[in-house]
């Protein structure tokens, strides 16, 4: 891979996340909604403050989130806070800024996404590639396949699902939320295995609901290598089963797979953060769905932006890996 | 001497009618015959339910509150007092609404950009094309999550919710389309009929469409699945229609009246397992399809 190829990725990649950003700021200006009148509109029923003073209230707050200078300057005021990833103040949780909620909210997400990525990844591959192995034993087949059925389940309801069966009726795991009611978070071991135990429901809605997809694009691929010439010629040079498993099969689909990764990577993500907010889990899902809820505008448009830049920059990482899968890449 | 009676026509070369080969074919590919089968099954629920309950009953205050399935009520009722066997099959019939608008809106204009795109060539089709590069790795789930927000609650409706829905999901059946076309216009029988002196639009509407239909019916299926997708999602995080029973926000009202903590286990897992089998029914189609669009990975085993 040659520094062209870098420089137009890179390039690339300024102009996804530009679009994103520029449709981010225009959308919220074309609507007749105002977040800031119905956020202090709420408060000034709750508090009781006069509506003279809420509109005073209201022309200062614009002030303050520069909303009435003229647009073209805005917009430029508000790329240039995007390059410093300042997403703005919360109006919920004045005066913390959004990427300091986002800052605390962001471990959780990481943890869980990556483990469950990786795993449903893999499993999946691996799942997929013996369903379509002819030389695989056969209870490992029909061990496999069925799991293509669960391309038509997605993460939501699979969470759903668990939390029923495993969570409400056979009472195993806990239904949601971070830790047991009552427990102060501390560093013992005891604490540790609470919070895990809270994990295990997420974490397996996310791979069970996602594998499936892996297993039917692997399996796929499986079947157009296996009528390759070359994996004809392995056999006939008498190589072993595994070896070709490993060297001529899974290696050749893995590019595919790979790329299959990255254009999945919105979704994964997506679904991730669902899932979080539908357990209650203190990641970037539950954060967006209290500023759904409490009409938190700032803080819902700063942690959309920041997961598509976040995706965005992932799959262009993801694409500077295919030289290591693709020998051909590597050389042009 | 016996006279020898040739065979007519007719009986040596009998042509199967077409429905006895579309028979045979849904035999061999089980998949799309399963998928049909099953949005069948849920397509005669929605109709017959429809004719049958009164749709005000999926509304809150219409029934008793958080009522299990019973006789009186076969799929219980909720926090709300909606019956949820009436919700079931409004929200199903809106959910297929949201589907087949967004679906068919987005299939319609992926064929026309993904055709003026690759017939046409030069500038329109890499205006056309980095335009949908750019926004393909967007999460678009995110964007329409900024866009329902933007929303006031009063314009959510099923029409906005498709609306929403489509607004960033013509891409994939655009390029799809131009990808196909672009193979397509190098083919033989094309340049036949230019030859002929057949114009741009007769080429485009006679020759190539036709065979084309494969893979606009797989696009379409595809969109349809997005958007449904696309709309539970939205619906679950709140952003729906919040009075209608749509399927997902039966799921958000219901995870956040805490539904299982409270025992109201029917409530959430009624509409999960409808959407399960219209996500299965498409997905399966949608695979029979691609099987069919695209003979080259018809099975080999």
């Amino acid at each position: 891979m040659n520094l062209k190829i870098i420089v137009k990725r890179l390039f690339f990649l300024v102009l996804v996340i530009w679009a994103a950003s520029t449709i981010v700021f225009f959308v919220p200006r074309l609507s007749s909604r105002n977040a800031i009148r119905e956020r202090f509109g709420e408060l000034s029923r709750t508090g009781g403050f006069s509506p003279a003073d809420l509109e005073k209230l209201i022309a200062s707050m614009q002030q303050q989130f520069g909303l009435d200078k003229p647009l073209l300057e805005q917009y430029v005021q508000y790329l240039n806070q995007i390059i410093h990833l300042d997403f703005g103040y919360s109006l919920y949780k004045y005066p913390s800024t959004v990427t300091e909620l986002i800052a605390q909210a962001l471990p959780w997400t990481i943890g869980l996404l990556l483990v469950t990525t990786v795993l449903s990844f893999i499993i999946g591959t691996l799942l997929g590639a013996v369903s379509a192995w002819p030389r695989a034993p056969q209870w490992m087949r029909t061990f496999a396949t069925p799991f293509i059925l669960l391309t038509g389940v997605p993460p939501v309801i699979m969470a759903i699902l668990l939390v029923f069966f495993v969570g409400f009726r056979l009472k195993w795991l806990p239904l949601g939320s971070a830790y047991s009611v009552g427990v102060v978070p501390n560093w013992s071991w005891g604490f540790f295995f609470d919070l895990m135990s809270h994990q295990i429901l997420p974490a397996l809605s996310l791979i069970l609901g996602s594998v499936g997809g892996w297993v039917l694009s692997m399996r796929g691929m499986g079947i157009t290598i296996q009528g390759e010439d070359y994996v004809n010629f392995a056999e006939h040079k008498g190589l072993t089963g595994g070896r070709i498993f490993r060297d001529y099969y899974l290696r050749n689909a893995m590019l595919p797979q790979v790329t299959g990764l990255a254009l999945a990577l919105g979704t994964v993500v997506t679904s991730a953060i669902i899932v979080e907010g539908l357990f209650g889990l203190p990641g970037i899902g539950s954060l967006l769905n209290l500023a759904i809820r409490s009409n938190d505008f700032p803080t819902i448009y700063g942690v959309v932006l920041f997961i598509t830049i976040a995706v965005a920059v992932l799959m262009t990482a993801l694409e500077f890996i295919y030289p290591l899968l693709d020998p051909r890449i590597r050389e042009n | 001497m016996t006279t020898i009676t040739l065979p007519t026509e007719e009986t040596a070369m009998e042509q199967p009618s077409r429905l006895v080969l579309a028979w045979r074919y849904l035999r061999r590919n089980k998949g799309l015959a399963v998928g049909f089968f099953i949005l069948l099954l849920l397509t005669l629920f929605t109709l017959i339910g429809l004719l049958v309950i009164n749709p005000k009953h999926a509304y809150p205050l219409s029934a008793a509150l958080k009522q299990p399935p019973s006789w009186k009520y076969p799929m219980g009722t909720d926090f709300f007092g909606r019956n949820l066997l009436a919700a079931m099959v409004v929200g199903m019939w809106q959910t297929a609404l949201i589907g087949l608008l967004a679906g068919g809106i987005g299939t319609f204009i992926g064929v026309v950009l993904g055709f003026t795109s690759a017939y046409f060539g030069g500038k329109i089709d890499s205006t056309i094309r980095i335009i949908c590069q750019i926004l393909t790795p967007i999460p678009v789930l995110l964007i329409q999550v900024v866009i329902a927000g933007s929303l006031d609650k009063r314009d959510v409706t099923i029409f906005t919710m498709a609306l929403i829905v489509v607004l960033l999901a013509w891409m994939g059946p655009t390029l799809v389309i131009r990808a196909q076309v672009l193979t397509m216009k190098e083919r033989q029988f094309v340049a036949v009929a230019k030859l002929s002196g057949m114009s741009d639009f007769g080429i485009i509407f006679k020759e190539i469409l036709p065979n084309l239909l494969p893979f606009i019916a797989a696009a379409f299926v595809g969109q349809v699945f997005a958007a449904v997708f696309a709309s539970f999602y939205l619906a679950v995080l709140g952003l729906g229609p919040l009075r209608e029973p749509l399927l997902g926000n039966i799921i958000w009202a219901a995870q956040s009246q805490g539904a299982f903590f409270n025992g109201w286990w029917w409530w959430p897992l009624e509409p999960a397992f409808a959407m399960i089998l219209i996500l299965g029914s498409l997905a399966l189609i949608n695979m029979g399809l691609d099987e069919l669009a695209n003979p080259r990975v018809r099975k080999t085993e």
